[in-house]
Order: C-alpha cells, then structure tokens, then sequence
C-alpha cells in the first residue's frame, strides 16, 4: 500500500446525492397514494416530456433499476431465474432480465409488491430497448405502450430531417400521453424540464471534466453514485440543483488538491457499466495508487459535452446560456431532440470509431495511463465495437486490458480471475 | 457489384444505378480471424460475415452496405469497412419504428440521399424511368417467388423446404433478371413435378437469419417437408411488392416499412404474431421448428411469445438455438422426438 500523498475527504454533499435516490423511489411506489400517476421507460427516455403532464408524474428508469436489483445477489438470481423460467435467454440484456423478474415475481427491490406504471415511454436505439417495455407492458397485463424511434445516425452527420423525425414521432407521443393518462398537457411544464434537462446534463460533463485535474477530486466508484440522478430524474430541478452544488463542491476540491485517492500515482478509465455486485475491483486499484477517473460510460450516458476554443472536452453550453427562450411545444421538442443527439454514449451505436476517438481524447485530457475494457455479456449495446475500440487504443500506443464480466449477473463474472488479470495489466502499468 | 448485410437494404435503388446487389452471407465453417474484432456475445452470423470479408472471399465487391438493422450485424459492417479495403461504404438509417406514420417521409429523404450518393459514386444519374424498370423487376422476382411458394400449399409439395431455401438465397446474389427468367421455367415445371417421396409432418420454419442447408436436408430426410417459413432467407425477403406511385422513393420506402417486420423493428404492436399464424394456416403447418441464432436478441426476445401464440393456436413448437455449425447428430435425435409427437400410436408401434 501507498503512502498519501494528497489530502482526501468524503464528498460534503453525498448524503444529498442518497436522500434524492431514496425519494425518487419512494415517490414512484407512493405515486397513487399521492394521487399522481407513474410511468416506466429507459434511463434515455425524453423523460422532459413526461413532465408536461403535471408536477405529480413519477418515473421509474429500467436500467438503473436493474443495476439497484443487480447489487443485491440473491435477488437478482431469482429475477433471472423467474425470466428463464418464462423462457427468455440467459444472455439477454441483464438489467431487463432484473425488471422483467421483477414484474413476474411482484417484487421492488425497495421492498414491498412492484408497482405497476400507468404507461410506458421510451426511446429505442439499442435492439432492446423498444422489446423491453413491449413485454413489460404484457406481463403487467397490458400496459399502454409508446417507443419513439432514435435511431438517426450520429451526431456529426445530423440534419433536420432526422431532427423533425424524432419531433414529429414525440408531437405524436404527447397527444398519445393526454390520451391514455385523460390529463391536458402543459407546455409551460415541458419547457422548464427541457431547460432543468440541458442544465443537468450540461452540468454533469462539468463536473466530469474537472477530473481532468491531477489529483482526481472524484474516483469512478464514487462517480457512479453520483451520475445515476441523471438517469434517473435529468429533467428535474432538484437534479439540476444538486449538481450545481456537487459541481462547486468539486472545484473547491480542485483548487484545495482534495484527491479522491490519496495515494494517486496511475490513472486508468474504464469501459460500460461496472459488474455492479463487485465494485470492490475498483477499491482494489486503490491499493496500487490507481485511480479509475471514470469512463466514457460514466461521463457520456447522460452528460452532454462539446469541444471547446482550445480544442478540449467541456460541457456543453445549454440553450438558456445562449439566450434562447423556448416558447413552443415543438420547439422545445426540437431543442430536446438536438441536444440529446450529441450524447456521445449514442454515437458507438453507429460506428465504433467514434467511439476510439472519444476514448482516446479522455485519454489525453484526462491524463490517462491505461484504460480497462469491460467487455460485458450484460449490455450488448454498450460493448458494441468494444473490440474494435481496444484495437484502435493499442494502435495509438495506450495500454489496455479487458475483462469480460456482466453488469447484472453475477453467474459471468469471476472476481479472483478478473483480480488476476487487473494484476498483470498494473505490473505492464508499472504500478505493481 | 455491391455486398450487403441486411434484407432492408432497398435494392431497387441499387439496380436502377446498374449495381449488383450480393447478400454476404457466412460459410458455416469455424474461423479464428473475428475473435480480435467483434466480441463473443455477438451472433454467429454477424462474425462468420465479418469472417468471410477477412478472408478474401467476397474481394470482388466493389463496395459494402447495410440497412440499419440489429447491433450484430452493423458490427459486422463497421468493422469490415475499418479492416477491408473497399471503394464504396454506406450506412442508411432505415428507421426502426416502421409503426410510426412519421416513418415513411422520413425514410424517403434517407433514400433520396442515398440514390445521390451513388450517382456521385457512379457518375450516372437515376432516372424514374430506371427506378420504374428496376421495380418492375423486382415486383416480378417477389410475383414469382409467391407463385412458387403457393404450389407448397398443395398436400404433396413439388418443391422441398431445401430447394425453397436455395431459390430465395440465391434471389438474394444473382442477378433478379436472371432470376426471373429461371423461375419462369421453374413455374412451367411445376405442375408435373413430383417428389419421389411422402410429404410427412408439414412443418414451418421461422426465427433468425438461416441458410443452414445441411439442417434443412436433416430435417426433410426425417419424413417431413417444411411448406413455409418466417425467414428473411425465406418469404419475408419478397412477400410484399412495391406499390408504384408518382414518387418512386416512396413507394420503395413504404414497400421496406410495411414488409413483414424483422423482430428488431416489430413494436409497439406484434404485427409478426398474425403473420406467422396466416402462413401456418394458408400452409397448413403441423408443426413449427423455431430457430435461433445463438446470442440473436432480436428474435431471443421474440420466441416465447411466438411460440406461446402458435401453440394456443393448437401448433406445437421445438426450439433450436444454431451456431455457425450445428450438431447435426444431436438436433437430428431431439427433431426426431419432435416429428414422432405427430405421430398415432398405431405409427409408433
């Protein structure tokens, strides 16, 4: 072990970061007891339109959800086992398998009978998402059902066309919501969520960019509690809020050398989501002087960066920043659309190259000395081109390791023999 | 001459342009070149593709495309067009929610960009009087491929499942003039032709991408004849027409919207559930043999809830998950099983 080198302390906000989870699953089983109305869809669902049906709609996001079920072992074996039994594939995306036993078991993972969405409202970009919530609506006995198609190519090669695809399929998503909820839409709502998503995503690839600095005022373990508000409620102005807060708190940590490993000597970025019931691998390269600074993954699911002056990664400047004033609903939509087309976790599903060329800038602004690849059996859409993109890092001379795990299920990865191949690859770092 | 790795690839286009359209297709050999490329939770047919372009055997492309389709396959495309060196690569971004009214403009303007960028690729301009001619041969091969497979209906088929399988595949990588011509002839044919043997259990045959022959031979050496299948080596390559209109680019769009739905693209509504049970009954099946590409989400995700709906519809069902080869000794004891449940106990003992 290390000796510190720089101070280090918990986060002053990080109880915040728990309460606001907590409540956002409280507040989804309580819906109708607080006589609102739920509805489920994926992490990259325009959750800003939802929103306009009122301040008492409640979401639940599939994947975080999974990922929450997945960190409990035992009860992600039975979600897993349930939809076998149904006979789905062992090998199909891991968090949907967590939410599909869910729903067959009656089972929360925050305790209690699962609560059933009012509707469904997502966004399909990878082969499950759209497939997802048809057979959760079938299970939960026919759950209205709308899927906006995002699949448009990637952002360097955008134009209106693809924009006015994706507006017009929402236009019609939000006369569909007014139809199966019987509420009237508020414009005004959609708006101010539109500007709470901007906002929130902007500044959350704030705070990921100032990791840039040597020590990283954040480790990746940590990150990963941190970042999940915006899969979970992007649209919101606590969300917003709080990472206002979390970012000046992490620029006082910058200017005060506040290290989140304080015997900092190797910085490493990982690949897709982590196998969540083993996080310990991330506490193990603490021991080396390793810190893992985060990931595309952890910076791009949700955060919303541009290239700034100097030719570096920062946030993106949020339409408000710019003076725009929405005032419609399609133009809001419009902004919703465009900005959410740059989110760089979307850009891989087109070509891995884009992908390499993100990853390798991480690299270089980040002060990375070597990246771990998980290649996870869980997300087939996120380890798309996975291979592809070890190759072209090798080609440009990074150091690079894999390990082949599952996010959601603990049966695919092995924890000895992946510490064992972290072993080797931080003797090629130097670090061990 | 042009490869490409998916059915929704608007082939009209490619043929008014005076292009060959080629479907890359694997060779069912095992291969070690795509392990460094595509990760092994991906399909078999998306790396024995890849496998096939590393190796050399499909060099005298000129250029690749793909039709927007599942991750798999657009794997095998990126990483063909980053490793093999080819004049001409293009990516549509064929929508995938081909239930939405907004899908038809939307995918017009995507062919009107793609029809430019092989004219710029080609330096000859597409005229209407070429997309009409191409439609017109295209509407041909899919009129013909109906006629052939309506004499399946018939209580002793002129044709095997295998021969079908061979006429769609080979559709798919000749010329579809060509083509025309020797379906014509094969209709002449048919009337008189007779197999010299029983039809046995009539059988579908649905799932992922299959142009496994050696099962199908398997299968039909067994007592049985497969009359129909759900495949897009099979009748969802030509089942629908295009519906000429004055704006060629959206009728070819709508005729690739409204085709019998690949699982990837077939949601909010399960338009594949009515299908499959139309075919079932205009063939009368006994029996469905449902196949899986190994690791194939798309249809992973679809199968329970096909096989729930054809067996409460009194179609019993058996489940094979394929590599790029299959065991064939083991899957033909476990069809074995399958085809003798159709059996009387009078035909057992």
């Amino acid at each position: 072990m290390l000796e510190p080198k720089y101070k280090t302390r918990l986060l002053d906000c990080w109880n915040d970061a728990k309460q606001l989870r907590a409540k956002y699953y409280e507040n989804f089983l309580k819906a109708h007891e607080m006589g609102g109305i739920r509805w489920a869809g994926g992490a990259w669902s325009f959750s800003a339109v939802p929103a306009g049906l009122g301040d008492d709609v409640y979401s639940l996001t599939g994947e975080p959800y999974g990922a929450t079920v997945a960190y409990n072992k035992d009860f992600a074996a039975k979600c897993h086992d349930a939809t076998e039994a149904k006979g789905y594939a062992r090998d199909l995306c891991a968090y949907m398998r967590n939410y599909w036993g869910s729903i067959i078991l009656d089972e929360y993972a925050w305790g209690g009978e699962f609560p059933k969405a009012d509707f469904l409202w997502t966004t399909h970009i990878c082969c499950s998402h759209a497939k997802w919530y048809q057979v959760a609506g079938e299970l939960e006995g026919g759950v209205p059902f709308f899927c906006v198609d995002v699949s448009v190519g990637p952002y360097n090669e955008m134009n209106e066309r693809r924009i006015n695809y994706i507006v017009s399929q929402t236009m019609d998503g939000i006369e569909w919501m007014e139809k199966v909820t019987g509420r009237t839409y508020d414009d005004e709502k959609l708006i101010q969520a539109v500007y709470n998503e901007c906002r929130a995503t902007s500044l959350w690839a704030e705070i990921c960019t100032l990791n840039k600095a040597v020590p990283a005022p954040l480790d990746e373990k940590t990150m990963y509690s941190l970042y999940v508000l915006s899969t979970l409620m992007k649209h919101r102005k606590e969300c917003a809020d709080f990472y206002e807060k979390l970012r000046d708190e992490v620029k006082d940590r910058v200017t005060d050398q506040i290290a989140a490993v304080g015997n900092e000597k190797y910085r490493v970025m990982t690949d897709t989501q982590p196998p969540w019931a083993f996080l310990q691998l991330w506490r193990y390269l603490e021991k080396y002087g390793v810190v893992s600074i985060g990931s595309l993954y952890t910076f791009g699911l949700t955060g919303i960066f541009e290239v700034k002056e100097d030719g570096t990664w920062g946030p993106r400047t949020t339409p408000q920043e710019k003076g725009i004033e929405i005032e419609t609903r399609e133009q809001a939509l419009r902004v919703l659309a465009e900005w959410t087309l740059s989110r760089p976790e979307w850009q891989h599903f087109y070509s891995p190259e884009l992908k390499s060329g993100m990853m390798r800038r991480i690299v270089r602004e980040w002060k990375v000395d070597g990246v771990m690849l998980h290649y996870n059996r869980g997300c087939e859409g996120l380890s798309m081109g996975i291979a592809e993109n070890k190759l072209a890092l090798r080609k440009a001379g990074i150091p690079v390791m894999h390990f082949e795990g599952n996010m959601g299920d603990e049966r695919e990865f092995n924890l000895e023999r992946t510490k064992s191949e972290v072993d080797a690859f931080l003797e090629i770092l130097g670090a061990k | 001459m042009l490869g490409y790795f998916c059915t929704y690839v608007p082939e009209e286009i490619l043929h008014a342009a005076g292009i060959l359209p080629v479907r890359i297709l694997g060779s069912h050999e095992a291969q070690s070149v795509t392990e460094p490329h595509i990760f092994a939770m991906f399909c078999p047919l998306c790396r024995d593709c890849l496998a096939q372009g590393l190796l050399g055997r499909y060099d005298y492309l000129d250029g690749i495309m793909i039709a927007q389709c599942c991750l798999h396959m657009r794997q095998a495309f990126t990483s063909w067009r980053i490793h093999i060196p080819t004049e001409y690569s293009y990516y549509l971004y064929m929508p995938h929610g081909v239930q939405s009214p907004r899908a038809y403009p939307y995918l017009r303007g995507e062919l009107a960009d793609f029809k430019k960028s092989l004219e710029k690729w080609t330096g000859k301009t597409i005229t209407n009087e070429d997309l009409d001619r191409a439609i017109k041969v295209y509407n041909t091969n899919r009129r013909l491929m109906k006629q052939v497979y309506e004499y399946r209906k018939k209580s002793d088929p002129p044709l095997t499942g295998l021969e079908a399988m061979e006429l769609v595949v080979s559709s798919q990588m000749t010329d579809k003039e060509e083509h025309n011509h020797a379906l014509k002839g094969l209709l002449e044919a048919l009337p008189e032709r007779k197999l010299r043997r029983p039809t046995g259990t009539r059988l579908m045959i649905l799932g992922s991408e299959d142009d496994d022959t050696e099962f199908i031979k398997m299968v039909e050496s067994l007592g049985a004849t497969l009359v129909i299948d759900d495949h897009c080596t099979g009748s969802r390559y030509f089942w629908n027409e295009v519906t000429p209109q004055e704006d060629r680019l959206l009728a070819i769009a709508t005729r690739y919207i409204d085709r019998p739905a690949c699982p990837s693209k077939d949601w909010p509504e399960r338009t594949r559930l009515p299908h499959i049970l139309k075919l079932a009954k205009d063939f009368n099946v006994q029996g469905t043999l449902l196949i899986q590409q190994k690791f194939c989400d798309p249809h992973e995700l679809d199968i329970p809830v096909v096989r729930q709906h054809l067996e409460k519809s009194g179609i019993p069902t058996y489940f094979l998950e394929f590599d790029v080869t299959v065991p064939v000794g083991q899957f033909k004891t476990r069809v074995e099983a399958f085809l003798e449940t159709f059996q009387l106990p009078t035909d057992l003992f």
